[in-house]
Protein backbone atom coordinates (compact mmCIF):
# COMPACT_ATOMS: atom_id res chain seq x y z
CA UNK A 1 0.00 0.00 0.00
CA UNK A 2 1.09 3.64 -0.14
CA UNK A 3 1.29 6.11 2.42
CA UNK A 4 2.21 9.88 2.11
CA UNK A 5 5.20 10.46 4.77
CA UNK A 6 5.59 14.03 5.37
CA UNK A 7 4.85 14.62 1.66
CA UNK A 8 6.43 11.34 0.24
CA UNK A 9 5.11 8.14 -1.47
CA UNK A 10 6.22 5.58 0.30
CA UNK A 11 5.42 1.64 -0.41
CA UNK A 12 4.40 0.09 2.95
CA UNK A 13 3.61 -3.97 3.82
CA UNK A 14 -0.05 -4.38 4.72
CA UNK A 15 -0.72 -4.06 8.16
CA UNK A 16 1.98 -1.71 8.99
CA UNK A 17 1.97 0.20 12.01
CA UNK A 18 2.95 4.29 12.95
CA UNK A 19 5.42 2.45 14.63
CA UNK A 20 7.16 0.90 11.49
CA UNK A 21 7.25 4.54 10.10
CA UNK A 22 8.96 6.18 12.78
CA UNK A 23 11.73 3.25 12.80
CA UNK A 24 12.18 3.53 8.99
CA UNK A 25 13.04 7.15 9.90
CA UNK A 26 15.77 7.10 12.46
CA UNK A 27 13.21 8.64 14.66
CA UNK A 28 15.21 9.92 18.40
CA UNK A 29 12.92 8.53 21.09
CA UNK A 30 11.78 12.02 22.32
CA UNK A 31 10.87 15.62 20.76
CA UNK A 32 8.62 14.19 18.09
CA UNK A 33 4.95 14.27 17.55
CA UNK A 34 2.93 12.15 14.65
CA UNK A 35 -0.05 13.54 13.16
CA UNK A 36 -1.83 10.94 11.00
CA UNK A 37 -4.44 11.89 8.52
CA UNK A 38 -4.83 15.90 10.26
CA UNK A 39 -5.07 14.03 14.24
CA UNK A 40 -2.47 14.20 17.08
CA UNK A 41 -1.48 10.52 17.75
CA UNK A 42 0.25 10.31 21.08
CA UNK A 43 3.26 8.03 21.05
CA UNK A 44 1.59 4.97 22.98
CA UNK A 45 -0.73 4.57 20.45
CA UNK A 46 1.82 4.15 17.80
CA UNK A 47 3.03 0.62 17.88
CA UNK A 48 -1.04 -0.56 17.99
CA UNK A 49 -2.11 1.95 14.94
CA UNK A 50 -2.45 0.28 11.50
CA UNK A 51 -1.98 2.31 8.39
CA UNK A 52 -4.16 2.10 5.23
CA UNK A 53 -4.01 2.80 1.63
CA UNK A 54 -3.19 6.87 0.99
CA UNK A 55 -3.20 7.25 4.98
CA UNK A 56 -1.00 10.88 5.69
CA UNK A 57 1.47 10.80 7.89
CA UNK A 58 3.32 14.12 9.54
CA UNK A 59 6.28 13.58 11.88
CA UNK A 60 7.58 16.94 13.38
CA UNK A 61 9.94 18.06 15.49
CA UNK A 62 11.71 20.95 17.19
CA UNK A 63 13.89 22.96 14.67
CA UNK A 64 15.66 26.27 15.34
CA UNK A 65 12.82 29.25 15.08
CA UNK A 66 11.19 32.33 16.30
CA UNK B 1 17.30 42.38 40.15
CA UNK B 2 18.00 39.02 41.91
CA UNK B 3 14.50 39.60 44.14
CA UNK B 4 12.94 40.71 41.05
CA UNK B 5 11.87 38.03 39.08
CA UNK B 6 9.17 37.52 36.01
CA UNK B 7 5.94 35.74 37.31
CA UNK B 8 4.38 33.67 34.12
CA UNK B 9 1.36 31.73 34.94
CA UNK B 10 2.34 31.57 38.41
CA UNK B 11 6.43 30.14 37.21
CA UNK B 12 9.45 32.51 37.91
CA UNK B 13 12.03 33.30 35.73
CA UNK B 14 15.41 35.31 36.55
CA UNK B 15 16.13 36.41 33.14
CA UNK B 16 13.37 38.80 31.01
CA UNK B 17 14.83 38.53 28.50
CA UNK B 18 13.64 35.74 25.92
CA UNK B 19 16.21 34.93 23.56
CA UNK B 20 14.83 33.00 20.33
CA UNK B 21 16.88 30.23 18.24
CA UNK B 22 15.43 31.36 14.73
CA UNK B 23 18.38 33.05 12.22
CA UNK B 24 21.53 31.73 13.37
CA UNK B 25 24.50 30.28 11.28
CA UNK B 26 24.62 27.51 13.38
CA UNK B 27 24.35 25.92 16.56
CA UNK B 28 27.86 26.61 18.28
CA UNK B 29 27.06 29.57 17.55
CA UNK B 30 23.75 30.00 19.05
CA UNK B 31 24.33 28.51 22.42
CA UNK B 32 26.97 30.61 22.80
CA UNK B 33 24.56 33.69 22.36
CA UNK B 34 22.15 31.73 24.45
CA UNK B 35 24.50 31.66 27.11
CA UNK B 36 25.68 35.36 26.51
CA UNK B 37 22.00 36.21 26.72
CA UNK B 38 21.55 34.68 30.30
CA UNK B 39 18.28 33.63 28.83
CA UNK B 40 15.92 30.98 30.32
CA UNK B 41 13.22 30.41 28.25
CA UNK B 42 13.44 30.27 24.41
CA UNK B 43 11.68 29.93 21.23
CA UNK B 44 11.63 26.70 18.94
CA UNK B 45 9.25 25.80 15.75
CA UNK B 46 8.05 22.41 15.20
CA UNK B 47 8.73 21.41 11.53
CA UNK B 48 8.62 17.98 9.13
CA UNK B 49 11.22 15.66 10.14
CA UNK B 50 13.36 14.66 7.38
CA UNK B 51 15.36 10.94 7.16
CA UNK B 52 18.59 12.05 8.73
CA UNK B 53 17.41 15.10 10.83
CA UNK B 54 18.83 15.92 14.13
CA UNK B 55 17.05 17.64 16.67
CA UNK B 56 20.18 19.40 17.78
CA UNK B 57 18.91 22.23 19.36
CA UNK B 58 17.21 20.48 22.09
CA UNK B 59 20.09 19.17 22.91
CA UNK B 60 21.74 22.38 23.39
CA UNK B 61 18.85 23.44 25.36
CA UNK B 62 18.72 20.49 27.64
CA UNK B 63 22.31 20.86 27.92
CA UNK B 64 21.76 24.20 29.35
CA UNK B 65 18.67 23.65 30.98
CA UNK B 66 16.96 26.11 28.91
CA UNK B 67 13.34 25.77 28.67
CA UNK B 68 12.15 25.14 25.16
CA UNK B 69 8.73 27.61 24.13
CA UNK B 70 7.62 26.11 20.81
CA UNK B 71 5.54 28.53 18.55
CA UNK B 72 2.99 27.58 15.70
CA UNK B 73 5.14 29.84 13.02
CA UNK B 74 4.44 29.61 10.06
CA UNK B 75 0.32 28.83 10.43
CA UNK B 76 -2.28 30.87 8.55
CA UNK B 77 -5.73 29.39 10.61
CA UNK B 78 -6.74 28.93 14.18
CA UNK B 79 -7.25 25.49 13.06
CA UNK B 80 -3.60 24.76 11.41
CA UNK B 81 -2.35 26.74 14.62
CA UNK B 82 -3.94 24.75 17.25
CA UNK B 83 -2.83 21.33 15.53
CA UNK B 84 0.42 22.95 15.46
CA UNK B 85 0.24 23.33 19.31
CA UNK B 86 -1.28 19.93 20.31
CA UNK B 87 1.86 18.58 17.85
CA UNK B 88 4.39 20.48 19.91
CA UNK B 89 2.47 19.33 23.16
CA UNK B 90 3.39 15.96 22.07
CA UNK B 91 6.86 16.28 20.85
CA UNK B 92 7.95 18.40 23.81
CA UNK B 93 6.14 17.57 26.48
CA UNK B 94 5.34 20.94 27.96
CA UNK B 95 1.60 22.81 27.27
CA UNK B 96 3.14 25.95 27.20
CA UNK B 97 3.13 27.90 23.76
CA UNK B 98 3.97 30.60 21.62
CA UNK B 99 1.04 31.13 19.38
CA UNK B 100 1.39 32.62 16.16
CA UNK B 101 -1.37 33.31 13.37
CA UNK B 102 0.20 34.68 10.48
CA UNK B 103 -1.61 36.97 7.68
CA UNK B 104 0.69 37.02 4.96
CA UNK B 105 4.60 36.67 4.13
CA UNK B 106 5.12 39.63 3.20
CA UNK B 107 3.98 41.23 6.52
CA UNK B 108 4.16 38.80 9.11
CA UNK B 109 1.59 40.25 11.11
CA UNK B 110 -0.65 38.85 13.23
CA UNK B 111 -4.28 37.88 11.79
CA UNK B 112 -6.10 39.07 14.94
CA UNK B 113 -9.29 37.35 14.32
CA UNK B 114 -7.53 33.63 13.75
CA UNK B 115 -5.21 34.87 16.88
CA UNK B 116 -7.99 35.17 18.98
CA UNK B 117 -10.21 31.91 17.82
CA UNK B 118 -7.12 29.96 18.25
CA UNK B 119 -5.82 30.97 21.76
CA UNK B 120 -9.83 30.58 23.47
CA UNK B 121 -9.68 27.12 21.65
CA UNK B 122 -6.30 26.82 23.42
CA UNK B 123 -6.87 28.23 27.04
CA UNK B 124 -9.81 25.46 26.85
CA UNK B 125 -8.01 22.77 25.93
CA UNK B 126 -5.57 23.36 28.94
CA UNK B 127 -2.18 25.38 27.15
CA UNK B 128 -0.20 28.31 28.73
CA UNK B 129 -0.86 30.39 25.46
CA UNK B 130 1.38 33.26 24.74
CA UNK B 131 0.42 35.31 22.52
CA UNK B 132 2.20 37.08 19.38
CA UNK B 133 -0.07 40.47 18.90
CA UNK B 134 -0.32 43.73 17.04
CA UNK B 135 0.73 46.81 19.22
CA UNK B 136 -3.02 47.11 19.53
CA UNK B 137 -4.45 47.50 22.66
CA UNK B 138 -8.27 46.14 22.61
CA UNK B 139 -6.92 42.96 20.89
CA UNK B 140 -4.20 42.83 23.84
CA UNK B 141 -7.28 42.86 26.31
CA UNK B 142 -9.02 40.50 24.37
CA UNK B 143 -6.75 38.01 24.54
CA UNK B 144 -6.63 38.26 28.34
CA UNK B 145 -9.57 38.17 28.67
CA UNK B 146 -9.54 35.05 26.69
CA UNK B 147 -6.82 33.48 29.70
CA UNK B 148 -4.12 33.94 27.59
CA UNK B 149 -0.92 34.18 30.17
CA UNK B 150 0.39 37.10 28.77
CA UNK B 151 0.18 39.19 25.62
CA UNK B 152 2.78 40.02 23.59
CA UNK B 153 2.71 42.85 21.37
CA UNK B 154 5.06 43.45 18.66
CA UNK B 155 7.07 46.09 18.05
CA UNK B 156 7.87 46.09 14.28
CA UNK B 157 7.58 43.72 11.94
CA UNK B 158 9.12 40.31 12.31
CA UNK B 159 12.51 40.38 11.05
CA UNK B 160 12.84 44.42 10.44
CA UNK B 161 14.81 45.89 13.03
CA UNK B 162 12.77 48.73 13.71
CA UNK B 163 12.32 48.93 17.12
CA UNK B 164 9.02 50.15 18.54
CA UNK B 165 7.09 52.10 15.81
CA UNK B 166 3.91 52.89 18.51
CA UNK B 167 5.55 53.56 21.92
CA UNK B 168 1.97 54.97 22.97
CA UNK B 169 0.29 51.79 21.63
CA UNK B 170 2.44 49.33 23.89
CA UNK B 171 2.02 52.19 27.00
CA UNK B 172 -1.40 51.51 26.70
CA UNK B 173 -1.26 47.99 26.23
CA UNK B 174 1.07 48.05 29.77
CA UNK B 175 -1.41 50.17 31.47
CA UNK B 176 -4.74 48.10 31.48
CA UNK B 177 -3.09 44.78 30.93
CA UNK B 178 -3.99 41.80 33.84
CA UNK B 179 -1.18 39.88 32.94
CA UNK B 180 2.94 40.26 32.02
CA UNK B 181 3.32 42.08 28.50
CA UNK B 182 6.18 41.09 26.68
CA UNK B 183 7.60 43.15 23.66
CA UNK B 184 7.81 40.80 21.03
CA UNK B 185 9.01 41.28 17.74
CA UNK B 186 10.94 44.66 15.53
CA UNK B 187 14.12 44.84 17.82
CA UNK B 188 16.60 46.18 16.14
CA UNK B 189 19.50 46.54 18.57
CA UNK B 190 20.05 47.46 22.39
CA UNK B 191 18.82 50.51 22.97
CA UNK B 192 15.26 49.28 21.40
CA UNK B 193 14.98 46.59 24.12
CA UNK B 194 15.52 49.48 27.10
CA UNK B 195 13.25 51.22 25.30
CA UNK B 196 10.37 48.31 25.70
CA UNK B 197 11.84 47.88 29.87
CA UNK B 198 11.04 51.70 30.28
CA UNK B 199 7.58 51.46 28.31
CA UNK B 200 6.57 49.34 31.30
CA UNK B 201 6.90 45.78 29.18
CA UNK B 202 7.90 42.86 31.73
CA UNK B 203 9.99 41.25 29.63
CA UNK B 204 11.65 41.01 25.93
CA UNK B 205 11.78 38.35 23.12
CA UNK B 206 14.20 38.81 20.46
CA UNK B 207 15.72 36.59 17.75
CA UNK B 208 16.94 38.40 14.62
CA UNK B 209 18.62 41.03 16.40
CA UNK B 210 20.85 38.75 18.06
CA UNK B 211 21.38 35.84 15.88
CA UNK B 212 21.85 37.80 12.62
CA UNK B 213 24.16 40.35 14.49
CA UNK B 214 28.06 40.09 13.28
CA UNK B 215 28.95 39.10 16.63
CA UNK B 216 25.62 37.03 18.24
CA UNK B 217 26.96 36.60 21.49
CA UNK B 218 28.32 39.79 21.71
CA UNK B 219 24.94 41.56 20.60
CA UNK B 220 23.20 38.70 23.62
CA UNK B 221 25.63 40.33 26.00
CA UNK B 222 24.00 43.75 25.30
CA UNK B 223 20.45 42.84 24.97
CA UNK B 224 20.64 41.36 28.71
CA UNK B 225 22.39 44.46 29.70
CA UNK B 226 19.74 46.44 27.38
CA UNK B 227 16.90 44.48 29.58
CA UNK B 228 18.39 44.88 32.92
CA UNK B 229 18.78 48.71 32.60
CA UNK B 230 15.28 49.54 31.04
CA UNK B 231 13.81 47.58 33.93
CA UNK B 232 15.80 49.57 36.22
CA UNK B 233 14.97 52.90 34.75
CA UNK B 234 11.37 52.03 34.66
CA UNK B 235 11.61 50.81 38.70
CA UNK B 236 13.73 53.94 39.74
CA UNK B 237 10.99 56.28 38.35
CA UNK B 238 12.20 58.82 35.20
CA UNK B 239 11.85 62.83 35.88
CA UNK B 240 9.48 64.38 33.96
CA UNK B 241 10.30 65.57 30.48
CA UNK B 242 10.09 69.50 30.54
CA UNK B 243 10.03 72.17 28.00
CA UNK B 244 12.89 74.76 29.02
CA UNK B 245 15.98 73.90 31.33
CA UNK B 246 16.17 73.50 34.95
CA UNK B 247 19.38 74.12 36.73
CA UNK B 248 20.98 71.43 38.59
CA UNK B 249 23.41 73.69 40.42
CA UNK B 250 22.45 75.98 43.33
CA UNK B 251 22.31 79.37 42.09
CA UNK B 252 25.15 82.11 42.12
Amino acid sequence: MTVIVNGHSWELPHGATLADVLERLGAPSCGVAVALDGAVVPRASWPGTALWEGASVEVLTAVQGG
Amino acid sequence: MADDPLVIAGREFGSRLVLGTGGASNLAVLEQALLAAQTELTTVAIRRMDTGARTGVLDVLRRHGIEPLPNTAGCRSAAEAVLTARLSREALGTSWVKLEVIADDRTLLPDPIELLDAAEQLVEDGFTVLPYTNDDPVLARRLADAGCAVVMPLGSPIGTGLGIRNPHNIEMIVAQAPVPVILDAGIGTASDAALAMELGCDAVLLASAVTRAEDPPRMAEAMRLAVQAGRHARLAGRIPQRFWARASSPDP
